[in-house]
């Protein structure tokens, strides 16, 4: 049984669509790890509580970008609120208490989204309904525009790490925190911003997934454990190497949705991380340490 | 020294008589409830052995106890008549090989990547379970009836609520005896000092990763008995029990009651499932909301737990 070109083609742009919403996703998380030592294991849920956000605000003005800034907006300030209330007091414990703690926070959100939203899913209107054709299907540009626009956001974020002048200073605590903070930089405040930057980088992924496939409350553990994988297959607190994770794992997930079900595909993806843990645990994409 | 001993006996030999009165006492919602406790209890002690002793956080707990569940049920499905003895035998099998898998790949790593490596493993085996429907039911699971508890040739009674309840009451104390035993003795000293400074316990001379196996091995081992007592109590097996919201759960009893203290994760257990039952039936199945708020509260405020307190005379 061969796969027609075709369908490989059209899946390498599927998975690479689908690695630029993964990568935004995880690029805040290892951000996140790479300032402070957080796991947060309520990133998904960050990104489901953007998509609900976006869908509600939608819903009330119409407008699809204007969600897509309001929702990031808000949930930048809620995991602001979020990182002052609960991740602040545990710095300086143990990383692993941090595990707890936002696990506990992604139980809360979980279920507020459904006692707030319901267990129906919702699906987002998408704000550009042209398609073009490709082989024999009908391709929204919307997935086009996704991929662009992750693409645009994160190198945004890049461009900002690299001369802007905050993001020298979240440069300089990543590398040396005590050093950092011995000239004068104010790190907790910059904890706090990372955290909301992270966040709202989730709430954007999320509003953009939001119009290609139904909206749940579920859909947050399932993009928790992706952006894991793909953070540590990446190396972790490595920014350009969970990206470059990010796109190989989803098409490795896409090129094996030909063969299994997508619910199997799955498995791929955690073999891929077993063996990157395996052979090379610092990370797939950086160079080896010395 | 001596007087603590004999308290510490004395003490348990009365929540053991406690817990041994209870069926006959309680109405009957309450009497399936104290089994369950003791069932999740196991489980949650079983996970303790990384988290509290070795120091490492396994979010894949469920996967121990799931196996152990199927193994079980599987024999409880295959061979008529039912047999309690090889579907125990069956469902420890089926948690063992998972657990060495597991211990095998996990233990290379430390602190997060370990937590994340468990948790991933669980979920492969949650989509595994929940994909190969022809075997495991797929997502409606399997169903059979409960064994009789029999020993060939001398007795055979079928389960009652009372009888299941001093079975399980039983294997759990003998579990907790052992690993009791395990976690005093050499061994157990050496997860400690794992736990307390693990470059330090490699230079002694310590091979560090044989020994996180066998405790992952023993763990899982145990945990896969509960799973067992869940699969028996409920007569079913279903892939709930493998998804990792459960190792979640497990790790929450764990927080709740104190970590490090056996004793504890059932205490929390106990807890956990007090407040769910009383808080269910304000916040129906939105319970989770203020059981998340006390736990993240408890992991912010209260990190020893509810038996944080009594941590040096339990592990004396």
């Amino acid at each position: 049984m061969g796969i027609p070109v075709e369908q490989i083609l059209i899946q390498t742009i599927n998975g690479l669509v689908n690695g630029m919403i993964l990568a935004l996703v995880a690029s805040g998380l290892t951000l996140i790890f790479g300032i402070m030592d957080v796991v947060n294991f309520a990133h998904g849920e960050l990104v489901m509580l953007g998509a609900f956000t976006g869908a509600t605000t939608l819903a009330v003005t119409g407008n699809f970008w204007l969600a897509l800034v309001a929702a990031t907006l808000i949930v930048a300030m809620f995991g602001a609120a979020l990182q002052i209330s609960t991740l602040r007091p545990l710095i300086g414990r143990d990383p692993l208490t941090t595990i707890l703690a936002t696990f506990g926070i992604s139980l809360v959100l979980q279920k507020y989204a459904l006692w707030q939203w319901g267990p129906s899913a919702r699906k987002l209107q998408e704000p550009i309904s042209a398609q073009f054709s490709l082989f024999y299907l009908k391709y929204p540009w919307y997935r086009i525009t996704t991929a662009l626009l992750s693409a645009a956001i994160i190198g945004a974020l890049y461009l900002f790490l690299k001369y802007g002048k905050y993001g020298i200073w979240i440069r300089a605590a990543i590398q040396d925190r005590v050093m950092a903070q011995a000239m004068g930089i104010p790190v907790p405040l910059l904890h706090t911003a990372v955290f909301a930057i992270g966040a709202g980088m989730a709430a954007a992924s999320g509003v953009l997934f939001g119009p290609l496939a139904g909206v749940t409350q579920t859909i947050g553990a399932d993009f928790t454990l992706r952006a894991f994988i793909v953070v540590v297959v990446g190396g972790m607190g490595n920014l350009g190497g969970s990206i470059l994770a990010s796109i190989f794992i989803s098409l490795l997930e896409a090129y094996a949705s030909l063969i299994v079900s997508p619910a199997q595909a799955v498995i791929v993806s955690f073999v891929a991380l077993i063996l990157t843990l395996l052979f090379r645990p610092t990370g797939l994409f950086v160079p080896t340490p010395k | 020294m001596r007087h603590t001993d004999a308290s510490y006996w004395i003490g348990f030999c009365v929540i053991l008589a406690l817990l041994a009165v209870a069926p006959l006492v309680l109405p009957e919602f309450w009497r399936r409830f104290v089994t369950e406790i003791l069932i999740w209890g196991l489980l949650a002690m079983s996970s303790d052995i990384l988290i509290g002793y070795t120091g490492m956080v396994s979010f894949g707990h469920s996967a121990f106890f799931g196996l152990g569940m199927y193994g079980a049920a599987a024999v409880l499905l295959a061979i008529k008549p039912a047999n309690l003895w090889l579907a125990m035998l069956a469902g420890l099998a089926a948690a063992a090989v998972v657990a060495m898998f597991v211990a095998y790949f996990a233990t290379r790593l430390r602190d997060i990547y370990f937590a994340i490596t468990t948790l991933v493993f669980s979920q492969i085996f949650y989509v595994i379970i929940f994909t190969w429907t022809e075997v495991t039911g797929g997502e409606n699971g399997l169903n059979f009836s409960r064994p009789a508890l029999a020993i060939p040739g001398l007795f055979s009674v079928p389960f009652t609520t009372e009888t299941l309840h001093w079975f399980v009451l039983a294997v759990v104390t003998v579990s907790y005896l052992v690993v009791r035993r395990v976690t005093q003795s050499p061994f157990g000293m050496v997860l400690q000092a794992i736990r307390e400074n693990e470059p330090r316990a490699r230079a002694i001379g310590y091979s560090v990763e044989r020994y996180k196996m066998v405790a992952v091995m023993l763990s899982g081992l145990f945990a896969g008995l509960a799973g067992i007592l869940y699969a028996i109590q409920n007569k079913f097996a279903a892939p709930d029990f493998v998804f990792f919201l459960i190792s979640g759960e497990v790790v929450i009893f764990n927080v709740m009651g104190g970590m490090g203290t056996l004793v504890g994760p059932i205490a929390g257990a106990a807890f956990f499932l007090l407040l769910r039952e009383g808080l269910s039936r304000y916040f129906t199945e939105y319970y989770l909301i203020p059981v998340g708020i006390i736990f993240t509260a408890m992991v912010i405020f209260m990190p020893q737990g509810l038996l944080g307190f009594a941590r040096r005379r339990l592990n004396q």
